[in-house]
């Protein structure tokens, strides 16, 4: 009964992404959530140059607090009715699984980023020209890849263990801590913030690059081990 | 139970009893020679005397995530899983934490002396608080519960994914920092000049801080055996009852 | 001594924890080794 992994990730993540479009709970939760943590910057930083500067670091933060509350969201999901368990036990390739859940999550963090940056625009000021709009694509792709993978394999982990709300972020966030300093830089340089050029981006998003690709191998590798009881 | 089985008193074996009375002698030496004894610094003054403690410290905490990266490998690579590398690899993790805060500490007073600040934005010392928060969460995920085998299995994964993020931490923090202007900070144990007994005090306090981490990992791999068999042995117990209740 | 406090400091907290696991764990390990059989202490 073995399905090809592809159509178990297609399964899995297509089964996900139903259910957050029925909840709402992205759309109506974490959405305005990450909006007003965009708006509370701008009431502490209470600066318009400081904000137009910083403001690729705001929204990868933004980003980060939102991954939180995302992963446990896809893994409660998975946990709370035991599915986690009926796929384990039903013999279901977790590289399928892995791949599905991050495949979801990597929907789910681009639609959340557009908004974002969409905030930013509006909000803190910030210019994008034509070749800044493709450094940007390029690195809100492959951040996005690498927080996915991260988030998948962590979420997995803590999915299940008692604790999980706080242990989740004490976890990640030394992990994403590459991801959030290469995709603020490559976003400084796309904004063109503090006098950075364009050009000046691209080393960070091969650093991204590097990152998406070892952990999305890492997570292939390991994910059958971790929600393996 | 089991009293009349009762021998062992502890967990030390000849071999660690050596290793502690070798920890003894080096420690002690370094804490009265380090203070009292060494001559100050040309440059640094007696500010140098925090690198007898500072420099060995580090060693550890550094040799200790080593050694946790090896022992889970091992753990995972070997057929048996064998439980004995897991242990050694919780035990070298619970001490390196401990080590890297010390470490931690005595660096940022030696660098509020010498640099004028508690804390630069160095690589070396960026990768090193990551390390050593990636560490406390690797010490929270054992304490997750659920059966050796399980923490076994979570832990090692944990630790083999730090293997992959350091160095990408390292890696980014470098990158960053070579954007900014270079800190012109000295390393602190750069420009000092050494005579016979600071080099002897310094290197005798590598190895007493060696030994003293040889006791430490296996004094308390040891207590994590005979926890796990507490466990074991508990819910063995548990079984045992409810099967007498179930034939009542 | 300059900066005696920061010196000291150092010293104290360093030697300070580390006396302070050891006995910690000399106590964990007699109090442990009390209750689990010998079987269970495969270093002995």
């Amino acid at each position: 009964m073995s399905m090809s992994t592809s159509r178990i990730a297609r399964a899995v993540a297509a089964k996900d992404l139903r259910i957050e479009l029925r909840s709402r709970v992205v759309t109506n939760q974490v959405l305005p959530f990450s909006g007003l943590v965009m708006v509370m910057f701008a009431f502490a930083l209470d600066n318009d140059d400081v904000l137009q500067r910083t403001a690729g670091g705001l929204v990868w933060l933004a980003t980060l607090f939102s991954l939180f509350i995302l992963v446990q969201r896809t893994f409660a999901v998975e946990t709370y009715d035991g599915a986690l368990d009926s796929l384990r036990v039903a013999g279901v390739n977790p590289q399928g699984i892995f791949i599905g859940k991050s495949a979801a999550l990597f929907v789910q963090l681009l639609m959340l980023e557009s908004v974002l940056f969409i905030a930013a625009v509006v909000l803190y000021r910030v210019n994008v020209n034509g070749s800044g709009a493709v450094l940007l694509v390029t690195c809100i792709l492959c951040a996005t890849a690498g927080l996915a993978f991260v988030g998948t394999l962590y979420g997995g982990l803590t999915a299940g263990a008692r604790g999980r709300e706080t242990l989740l972020p004490l976890l990640l966030l030394p992990v994403v801590a590459p991801v959030l300093i290469c995709a603020t830089r490559a976003t400084e340089s796309a904004f063109r913030s503090g006098g950075v050029t364009v050009g000046e981006g691209w080393p960070w998003v091969a650093v991204l690059a590097v990152f998406a690709a070892v952990f999305g191998l890492g997570g292939l590798l390991s994910f059958g081990s971790l929600i393996e009881e | 139970m089991n009293t009349e089985t009762q021998t062992f008193k502890g967990v030390g074996t000849p071999a660690t009893r050596l290793y502690g009375l070798m920890a003894i002698v080096a420690l002690g030496w370094v804490f009265l020679g380090g203070l009292f004894f060494t001559p100050e610094d040309a440059v640094q003054g007696d500010a140098v005397r925090i690198m007898y403690v500072h420099v060995p410290t580090a060693w550890i905490a550094y040799l200790a995530f080593i050694v946790t990266g090896v022992a889970s490998a091992c753990w995972m690579i070997g057929k048996k899983h064998s439980m004995g590398f897991d242990r050694v690899a919780g035990a070298s993790a619970e001490v390196g934490v401990l080590f890297m805060a010390m470490t931690l500490l005595s660096g940022s007073l030696w660098g509020r002396i010498t640099w004028g600040t508690y804390w630069v934005w160095d690589p070396r010392l960026t990768t090193t608080a990551f390390l050593f928060v990636t560490y406390i969460g690797y010490l929270a995920v054992r304490g997750l519960g659920g059966t050796a085998q399980q923490r076994a299995r979570r832990s090692s994964v944990i630790a083999l994914l730090a293997v992959l993020e350091i160095p990408l931490v390292h890696f980014s923090v470098v990158l960053w920092r070579s954007l900014h202007q270079r800190a012109t900070v000295l390393s602190p144990d750069g420009d000092i000049k050494m005579d016979g007994i600071m080099l002897f005090t310094l290197l005798f306090g590598v190895f007493g801080f060696s030994v003293l981490f040889a006791w430490l990992v296996s004094h308390r791999q040891r207590i994590m055996a005979m926890q796990d068999a507490q466990q074991t042995t508990a819910i063995d117990v548990a079984v045992a009852e409810r099967l007498k209740e179930a034939q009542a | 001594m300059n900066h005696a406090g920061f010196i000291i400091a150092t010293y104290g907290v360093t030697f300070g924890v580390i006396i302070g696991l050891v006995v910690y764990t000399i106590k964990q390990g007699r109090n442990l080794s009390r209750t689990v059989a010998d079987k269970d202490k495969p270093w002995t």
